[in-house]
C-alpha cells in the first residue's frame, strides 16, 4: 500500500525565491489498485512520485511505502518498490543481464535466487536474444524491457511508473501499459503518473488531478464524472484545472 | 553502511570502466606511452640538437689584430671554424644567425703580450643560443691556450717554475650517495609526475560516474534502487581512488623503464654524467614509502574531483570546474621542483607541497621520520576532510538534483 499525508516539497529558487512544488497532497492506494496522478507538465506529478520512492525528501508531511515510512525508513521503503521512468536510464557499457544482476545484489538478492529470478525474467520478458548484449546498442523496445526486468528483480509490492510512455513508439507504450495492468493482477500497488488521458481512463481504478503542486480532485473515474458533470476524462481535467467544471446546474 | 553494497557497487563501477576507452586511455594508454615518448622522444631531440649544434663549422669574425698578424693567422687556423670579413655590424650579424660569435682584439694585441703589459679581448656571442655559445668556447679555448702558453714563456724567461702561479690545486669531492647524484634529474621530477598521474587518473572516473550519470540518466536509476546514498558514494570513491592510484603507479613503472632505456640510448652519444641524469635507480623500499605517502594524497583528490563533478549537471560543465583544480595541483607540485625549496616543519602541512617534497628527498636516500609521520598524518586528515564532504554532497538533493 501507498499512503501520502499531506506531502509537500519546497524548493529554493534563486530567482524566484520558494517553490512550492507540492503542496499538502494526500492519497492512498490499496493493493491490487492502480493510482493515477493526472496533471500538465511542471504539475508536481515527478516531484510526489520522487519523495515516494525517497529520491527526494519531503520539506513536510509523510508517506509510507509498503507500511515503511519514507523518512524514517528509506531504505526498507525503496527495498519494497519499483520505479520505473523514462529518464531511469541503463549503464549503456553493461549487458542487459548483467544490469539486472546488479540491481538484484543491491536489493540483497543470494546468488541462487538472483540467479532464478533473471533467467525467468528473460524468459517471461523474451529477453534471451540480447540479454548478453551491452545496453547501449539497444533500441528502445528493448530498453524498455530492461528496465522493467530491473524493477521486478526484486520482486517488489509497490510499483511507481513516472510517465512511463512518454516518447515511446505505440508498439513499446503497449507494452508498458500491459505490463502496468499485470502488476495490478499480481496485486501490486501501483501509482502511476501521467498526461495522456486515454492511459488514465483505461488504466486507473482511481486518478488525482494534480496542478500547480495541489491535488485538485479525486476519485474513481465515475466520481469524477459526476462531479464534474462531463463524461470525457480530457474535459473534467481542464474543468477541475481551470476551475470552471461542476456538476450541471 | 554496508561493506557488502559498497563492494557490489564498485565491482560494477570497475566493470564498467574497465569497458569505457576514455578510462582505459587516461589510466594506462597515458602513463604506458606518455611517459616513454617524453623521455625518449625528448631526449633524442635535445642530443640530436646537441650534436648538429656541435658538429657545425661555425662562422666566426675577428674584429681588429690587423697589427698582430701572427696571432690572427693563428685564431683562422682554429680547427673546424670559418671567418667571415670584419665588419662593424658584427652583434646584428650574431643575432641574424649570419655568424656564430666575434672576438675583438685590443690595439697592439701582439706588442702588449712581448711587453707585458695588461690588454683586454672581448668575446662577443649571443647568450642563450647554444650554436654560438658552442662557437664561443671555441674561441675562449683558444685564449686560454694563448695565455697559459704566454705565461709559462714569461716564467721561463725568467728562470721561474710553471708552479709558481699554481701553488696548490683545489678537487672537489662528492659525499652525496650515488643515487641521489646519479638521477638527479628524475629523481627530482618523479614526485611531481606521480602526484600529477594520481590527479590525471582520477579526473575521468570522477566526472564519469557523477555528472557522467546525472547526464545519461542512470543516477536516478540508481537512486532508486535500495542501496544506500554512503554505500554509493564510497564504492564510486574507491573505483576512483583505484584509478588514480593505478595511474600513478603506471607512470613510475613506465618512468623506470623508459628512463632506462633513454640512459642506455644515450649511453655513448653524451657525457656520462647527462646520461647518468636519466638513469633510475630507485630502491624498492623507497617507492614503497612514496606510495605509502601518495594513498592519502590519492584520497584527497579522489573525494575532491568526485564533489565537484558531483555539482555539475553534465560532463562538460565537471570539465570547466575541474580544469582550474589543475593549476590549484601543479602550482605546489611544480614549487618542489625549484631550487631552494627546502622541506621544514611549515611546508610540511602544505597539502601536496608536502608530498612533493618529502618523496624527493626519499627518493635519493634521505629519511626525515618526524617529518615523514607528520607529512603523512596532515595528508590523511586533509583526505578525510575531502572525502566527508564528498559524502556529504552525496546526501544533498540540490546537488544530486540542480536545476
Amino acid at each position: 500500500m501507498i499512503e501520502a499525508r499531506s506531502l509537500t516539497k519546497i524548493f529554493q529558487d534563486k530567482k524566484r525565491g520558494a517553490v512550492r512544488a507540492v503542496d499538502g497532497v494526500s492519497f492512498r492506494c490499496e493493493p491490487g489498485r492502480i493510482y493515477g496522478l493526472l496533471g500538465a507538465n511542471g504539475a508536481g506529478k515527478t516531484t510526489t512520485l520522487r519523495m515516494l520512492a525517497t529520491i527526494l525528501s519531503p520539506t513536510s508531511g509523510g508517506a509510507s511505502v509498503a507500511g515503511f515510512d519514507v523518512v524514517a525508513e528509506p531504505e526498507k521503503a525503496r527495498a519494497s518498490l519499483g520505479f520505473l521512468s523514462t529518464a531511469t536510464a541503463l549503464y549503456g557499457r553493461l549487458t542487459a543481464r548483467e544490469f539486472i544482476e546488479y540491481f538484484g545484489r543491491l536489493h540483497g538478492l543470494g546468488e541462487d535466487l538472483l540467479r532464478e529470478r533473471v533467467e525467468a525474467l528473460l524468459t517471461r520478458l523474451e529477453m534471451r536474444e540480447f540479454s548478453d548484449r551491452r545496453c547501449d546498442t539497444f533500441s528502445t523496445g528493448m530498453k524498455q524491457k530492461t528496465s522493467i526486468a530491473r524493477v521486478l528483480v526484486h520482486d517488489p509490492p509497490v510499483m511507481i511508473f513516472d510517465e512511463p510512455t512518454t516518447g515511446l513508439d505505440v508498439m513499446t507504450a503497449r507494452t508498458i501499459v500491459s505490463f502496468i495492468r499485470e502488476c495490478r493482477e499480481r496485486g501490486k500497488t501501483v501509482i502511476f503518473s501521467t498526461h495522456v488521458m486515454t492511459e488514465a481512463e483505461k488504466l486507473c481504478d482511481r486518478i488525482g488531478i494534480i496542478h500547480g503542486g495541489r491535488l485538485l480532485a479525486e476519485g474513481t473515474l465515475e466520481d469524477l464524472r459526476a462531479r464534474q458533470g462531463l463524461h470525457d476524462l480530457e474535459d473534467i481535467f481542464v474543468g477541475v484545472v481551470t476551475g470552471t467544471g461542476g456538476p450541471p446546474a | 553502511m554496508s561493506a557488502r553494497n559498497i563492494g557490489i557497487v564498485y565491482r560494477k563501477e570497475l566493470m564498467d570502466s574497465l569497458r569505457d576507452r576514455r578510462t582505459l586511455i587516461s589510466t594506462i594508454v597515458m602513463p604506458l606511452l606518455l611517459i616513454p615518448v617524453m623521455t625518449i622522444g625528448f631526449g633524442s631531440f635535445a642530443i640530436s640538437m646537441v650534436k648538429k649544434a656541435q658538429e657545425e663549422t661555425p662562422r666566426l669574425m675577428v674584429l681588429g689584430g690587423e697589427d698582430s698578424p701572427k696571432i690572427l693567422a693563428a685564431i683562422q687556423r682554429i680547427p673546424g671554424t670559418q671567418f667571415a670579413p670584419p665588419a662593424e655590424d658584427y652583434a646584428r650579424q650574431i643575432s641574424n644567425k649570419v655568424i656564430r660569435a666575434a672576438v675583438r682584439l685590443p690595439a697592439g694585441f701582439a706588442a702588449a703580450l712581448q711587453s707585458g703589459e695588461p690588454a683586454h679581448v672581448e668575446i662577443y656571442v649571443y647568450e642563450g643560443e647554444l650554436k654560438s655559445e658552442i662557437a664561443g668556447q671555441k674561441l675562449r679555448a683558444f685564449f686560454d691556450d694563448l695565455r697559459q702558453r704566454t705565461i709559462e714563456s714569461r716564467l721561463a724567461e725568467r728562470n721561474l717554475s710553471p708552479g709558481l702561479l699554481r701553488p696548490f690545486d683545489v678537487a672537489k669531492k662528492n659525499v652525496a650517495p650515488e643515487e641521489k647524484v646519479g638521477a638527479a634529474l628524475t629523481s627530482s621530477l618523479l614526485p611531481y609526475m606521480v602526484i600529477l598521474m594520481c590527479l590525471t587518473g582520477a579526473m575521468y572516473p570522477a566526472m564519469d560516474l557523477t555528472a557522467g550519470e546525472k547526464e545519461r540518466g542512470t543516477m536516478e536509476t540508481i537512486l532508486t534502487s535500495r542501496v544506500s546514498r554512503i554505500d554509493l558514494v564510497l564504492g564510486k570513491f574507491l573505483l576512483v581512488l583505484t584509478a588514480s592510484i593505478a595511474t600513478a603507479l603506471l607512470a613510475v613503472i613506465s618512468m623506470g623503464a623508459s628512463s632506462r632505456m633513454a640512459a642506455k640510448m644515450f649511453a655513448g652519444e653524451i657525457p656520462g654524467a647527462a646520461a647518468a641524469q636519466f638513469k633510475l635507480s630507485i630502491n624498492p623500499s623507497a617507492l614503497v614509502a612514496v606510495f605509502m605517502l601518495v594513498i592519502p594524497v590519492g584520497v584527497l583528490f579522489s573525494s575532491a574531483l568526485l564533489a565537484v563533478s558531483l555539482f555539475a549537471k553534465t560532463y562538460k560543465e565537471a570539465q570547466s570546474y575541474i580544469s582550474p583544480l589543475m593549476i590549484v595541483v601543479i602550482v605546489p607540485a611544480v614549487a618542489s621542483l625549484m631550487p631552494g625549496v627546502d622541506l621544514n616543519w611549515r611546508l610540511a602541512l602544505v597539502p601536496i607541497l608536502n608530498v612533493s617534497l618529502v618523496s624527493k628527498e626519499i627518493f635519493t636516500g634521505t629519511y626525515h621520520w618526524s617529518l615523514i609521520a607528520a607529512i603523512f598524518a596532515s595528508s590523511c586528515v586533509y583526505a578525510g576532510i575531502a572525502l566527508a564532504a564528498a559524502v556529504h554532497l552525496f546526501q544533498r538533493e540540490d546537488v544530486l538534483f540542480r536545476a
